[in-house]
């Protein structure tokens, strides 16, 4: 039972998440809060608990949007947001699928973007994510008048140096 | 005064405005800017909700650039800020991290340079009195609420420039160019950021509720420093309920009689020129 909770805590490296006393500062203060199935501290005592499956399953680890105000005020130094990022690391890393399938494709755009020029291009990446999503006419307007403004250009100055770019992320592949 | 530059990506693109006015206003303050050579893209969000050691190490190699020009870098985007100021965090604290991360860059980073977002270089470096004989035309009945949201200041141990749950700089600034800020509570609160792809529900619930606050503030407009929270604001509330938004750089061009403002209000969602007609500031 207790592997789970063991597994978190070292890839967290730093404050063990039990010394969270569940007085829920965190959730209070959640921007997202109210559309996760499982608060944060709750998220907390599952993986005390070792529900393992309903946790990397959970829409909630997808929804945190890493605004660090849970660790900002938690009285004994949780890092609750840096939970949620070692939670994700997890699905992604077991091939277990993201739970909100959107979100994860966003992060793959936007990395993919990087990979390929070294600086995101907005418009580029957006394409991408659009694509992979099947999501192709939300925001249309608003991109084509951001066009029309010429805020947004296809082409834009990449890195030169591309090599040590894809270097960092061959080096940092799972 | 000389400081590097890295501008990230967004102020290429979505946040251009932002870019060009601080650009305007660091040379009429007298801060000469080094772009960072040949910087790539910090990783923002994505990275570091996928992948720890990517998340660092992109930061890093920017960093690393940035150090053998040995000045100040300047990072307006507050989310390259926060990606920045956060790495600089990890390889201090964990020294098995740094030299992981040196071998994946293929070079030294100390982590030590000074990393400064441009609300904290003019308020301290240059100063608010210096900042106020700069104005040529007060900003006067302009009501702005200062809205940070959470990458300039969260964690505060890491960000470390202002107030964290009270921040005032913002406003201080905005005094200076005659503007007459309102106080609220939502300074620091978010505004969904990255999820405003791929859950467009939420963003758009957080921004209308910010907005329904600044206008119960009796604020006319909101100012911020951050191209997300921007792009947040001006694009995704309710039509009736919103309100003009400028980067804080944008609105001391404009108090300091500067070219530009006109064309980068030009590039807002959320046209800002009626309320600065009204005011007679356009």
């Amino acid at each position: 039972m207790g592997a789970f909770l063991e597994e978190v805590n070292r890839r967290i490296d730093g404050v063990p998440i039990q010394r969270c006393y569940h007085c829920r500062k965190c959730s209070a203060g959640c921007p997202v809060a109210f559309a996760m199935e499982y608060n944060p501290n709750k998220v907390i005592k599952m993986i005390q608990m070792g529900k393992r499956a309903e946790v990397l399953g959970s829409s909630t680890i997808w929804l945190c949007a890493s605004c660090e105000t849970c660790v900002t005020r938690c009285p004994n130094d949780v890092d609750i947001a840096r939970m949620m990022d070692v939670l994700r690391e997890m699905v992604i890393e077991e091939g277990l699928g993201a739970r909100e399938k959107k979100i994860l494709k966003f992060h793959e755009a936007f990395l993919a973007g990087i990979r390929s020029g070294g600086r995101i291009n907005e418009p580029m990446m957006i394409a991408r994510y659009k694509m992979t999503t099947g999501d192709l006419f939300s925001d249309l307007k608003m991109g084509l008048d951001m066009f029309m403004k010429g805020k947004l250009s296809l082409i834009s100055p990449k890195t030169k140096d591309m090599t040590s770019v894809r270097k960092i992320f061959d080096r940092t592949k799972k | 005064m000389k400081v590097s530059y890295y501008p990230g990506c967004s102020l290429h693109a979505t946040g251009k405005e932002y870019d060009q006015s601080v650009k305007a206003v660091s040379r009429a303050l007298g801060i000469e800017l080094a772009e960072v050579n040949d910087w790539s893209c910090c990783g923002a969000s994505s990275a570091h909700m996928t992948n720890y050691r990517l998340s660092v190490a992109l930061p890093a190699r920017n960093l690393a650039s940035a150090e053998k020009a040995g000045l100040d870098v300047m990072v307006p985007c507050a989310a390259c800020f926060n990606r920045f100021k956060m790495a600089q965090h990890h390889l201090r604290e964990n020294g098995a991290l740094k030299k992981e991360i040196e071998e994946i860059i293929g070079e030294s980073c100390r982590g030590d340079l000074a990393v400064r977002n441009p609300i904290d270089v003019f308020s301290k470096d240059i100063g608010l009195e210096k900042l106020a004989e700069k104005v040529t035309r007060k900003l006067a009945g302009l009501k702005p609420v200062s809205y940070y949201g959470c990458l300039l200041l969260r964690p505060p141990e890491v960000c470390e420039f202002d107030n964290y749950e009270n921040p005032v700089l913002l406003d201080k600034i905005m005094e200076a160019m005659g503007a007459e800020p309102r106080n609220w509570s939502c300074k620091t609160d978010c505004c969904g950021g990255s999820l405003t792809l791929g859950k467009t529900d939420i963003v758009i619930r957080l921004v209308d509720k910010l907005m329904t606050m600044a206008r119960e503030a009796g604020a006319n407009c909101l100012v911020t420093a951050c191209p997300v929270c921007m792009a947040n604001l001006d694009m995704r509330p309710r039509e009736e309920i919103r309100l003009p938004v400028f980067y804080f750089t944008e609105l001391m061009a404009l108090a300091m009689g500067l070219p530009g403002p006109t064309e980068w209000f030009k590039l807002h969602n959320t046209d800002p020129a009626p309320l600065l007609k009204s005011l007679a500031l356009l």
